[in-house]
């Protein structure tokens, strides 16, 4: 017997249903299809007791998440934590401000680890031996561990300009990667080929409305550490677009059910001036973004030219108040270097572009500085080292000698 | 030589079962024009009241999105080939 709550599948331009299967739009009119839910059921069923009575994971609020039944594939996904960055509101000037940490997730340092998790649980269930993805690195990491782990076998298809570490980082796990010449739009649309021909589970193509619902749980896990509220902005990295909508349909989810009084939420995007089209879309109030034919930045993590969420994303960050802005890769790496030595966490290069974002926002008047912030921290730094090396101090080289070392002290240091 | 459209498979059911479908013209709207003359149905499909191609569906000309081109009054020549691919992927 069905143990999910999922109604079926709704396209969200015209509405119609379909039943649940590996489909990422309408037949009709192409829009996006979006996973339904039986809330009154699920009011009748979900309460803060019984969530809070399950293991620090994503699945503990499993009702919401599109899976029949246990997970089965990344069950130790999530639960990343949420910190009270003071030093870096300090430098920020703002009185509130909180990091939630996605990049310590769980397997591969990033939160795509969370839509992995939903996607191919769900590729289980229909009976796909064999699964996918187009990526610009976090998400290839992603796929190539989790399906290694259920023993499914992956295709992994990302730009052949992919850092050294994400390609690596990808291999390690055995999946077949594919290097393609061109942007990530053009292997996105080749997924797309791929999908509509092969019997293929392709995470963020036709297993797209159960995968991007994983990312809900970034939201779920904010408002539940926040002691069941909801932050009054937050600032999310966009790629596709996809994350900054799911948080906040999270937040609206958890108010619906009655789990937070209120969930009045204004929505920040952060892009790379080098890859702007949503940003530009909410700056020059234009409805529908302009693709970037090709992306130019240091953050490829979030080189995506035309995002298949980009209206929505726009469109959110409009009706909640809030606003988008875009940074050059000298603020994105100086930004890294920022929240590495006021927090101690080392983000990758879509960290930087949401510290140095904010910090734009903050400047702006866009983020009021006595309001609360929580800014979501998406990728590990350790898989783009690459983009801070000119921004960090250089070591210092000496002889194994004291006299060498006491000149070197910044701050008198009393001696023993 | 005429120029090759290729049918997505969600669209198929237009084109009789037809995977690509041959059809002449000077730019992309006149192609597709020409399409949806051997196929009506396929105009509400692939076009808004504005006549413009739908938000989520994409035309490439020989690979390339036509948005980056000249859209619709792209200049096409014979032997060129239109893919519509549906846009909601990816992210």
């Amino acid at each position: 017997m069905s143990t999910s709550f999922v109604r079926g599948l709704k396209c969200r331009l015209c509405g119609k249903t379909y039943p649940q299967q590996p489909l990422n739009f309408c037949t009709e009119d192409f829009g996006p299809l979006e996973v339904e839910y039986d809330y009154p059921a699920l009011g009748r069923t979900v309460n803060r007791r019984i969530i809070e009575s399950r293991p620090r994971t994503m699945w503990r609020y499993r009702e919401l998440l599109p899976v029949d039944g246990e997970p089965t594939v990344g069950r130790q996904v999530g639960g990343t934590p949420l910190i009270r960055a003071d030093r870096l509101a300090e430098e920020l000037g703002v009185e509130t401000l909180w990091i939630k940490n996605d990049a310590v997730n769980f397997p591969t340092l990033s939160f795509k680890d969370r839509v992995v998790a939903v996607a191919l649980s769900k590729a289980r269930e229909f009976g796909f031996k064999t699964v996918g993805c187009a990526s610009t690195g976090n998400l290839a990491n992603s796929v190539a561990a989790n399906a290694a782990a259920a023993g499914m076998e992956a295709y992994i298809l990302v730009p052949a300009d992919l850092e050294r570490t994400k390609i690596l980082g990808t291999s390690v796990f055995g999946p077949k990667l594919v290097l393609v010449r061109g942007t990530y739009d053009e292997v996105n649309r080749l997924c797309s080929q791929i999908a509509l021909k092969f019997q293929m589970g392709l995470v963020n193509v036709n297993l797209r409305p159960f995968y991007a619902e994983g990312s809900k749980s970034v939201g779920f896990e904010i408002a539940e550490d926040l002691g069941w509220r909801i932050p009054r902005h937050v600032v999310v990295p966009m790629a596709g677009g996809s994350l900054i909508g799911k948080i906040y349909k999270a937040f609206q989810e958890l108010k619906m059910l009655g789990l937070v009084d209120d969930a009045v939420c204004s929505m920040h995007g952060a892009q790379a001036t080098g890859c702007n089209p949503i940003s530009d879309a909410v700056k020059n109030g234009r409805e529908r973004h302009r693709p970037v034919r090709r992306p130019n930045t240091i953050c490829k993590s979030l080189a995506i030219g035309d995002p298949a969420d980009g209206y929505f994303a726009a469109k959110l960050i409009r009706e909640t108040g809030g606003w988008a802005e875009d940074v050059s890769d000298d603020e994105i790496s100086e930004a890294i270097y920022l929240l590495g030595r006021t927090e101690g966490i080392f983000a990758e290069t879509a960290g930087g572009v949401t510290v140095a974002v904010a910090r734009k926002l903050i400047e702006q008047g866009k983020l009021p500085r006595d309001e609360e912030i929580v800014l979501c921290i998406t990728g590990n730094g350790l898989k783009t080292q690459d983009a801070v090396a000119g921004e960090v101090e250089e070591p210092l080289v000496i002889e194994p000698r004291l006299e060498a070392f006491e000149p070197l002290l910044r701050e008198p240091v009393l001696a023993s | 030589m005429p120029i090759r459209v290729y049918i997505p498979s969600p669209l198929r059911d237009q084109t009789q079962g037809q995977t690509t479908v041959h059809v002449q013209g000077a730019s992309v709207k006149d192609a597709l024009d020409h399409l949806c003359q051997q196929f009506p149905e396929l105009k509400a499909r692939l076009f808004d009241g504005g006549g413009e191609v739908k938000p989520f569906l994409n035309v490439y000309l020989n690979n390339e999105d036509i948005r980056y081109l000249d859209n619709l009054a792209t200049a096409i020549k014979d032997g060129d080939e239109l893919s519509i691919i549906p846009a909601v992927a990816g992210g």
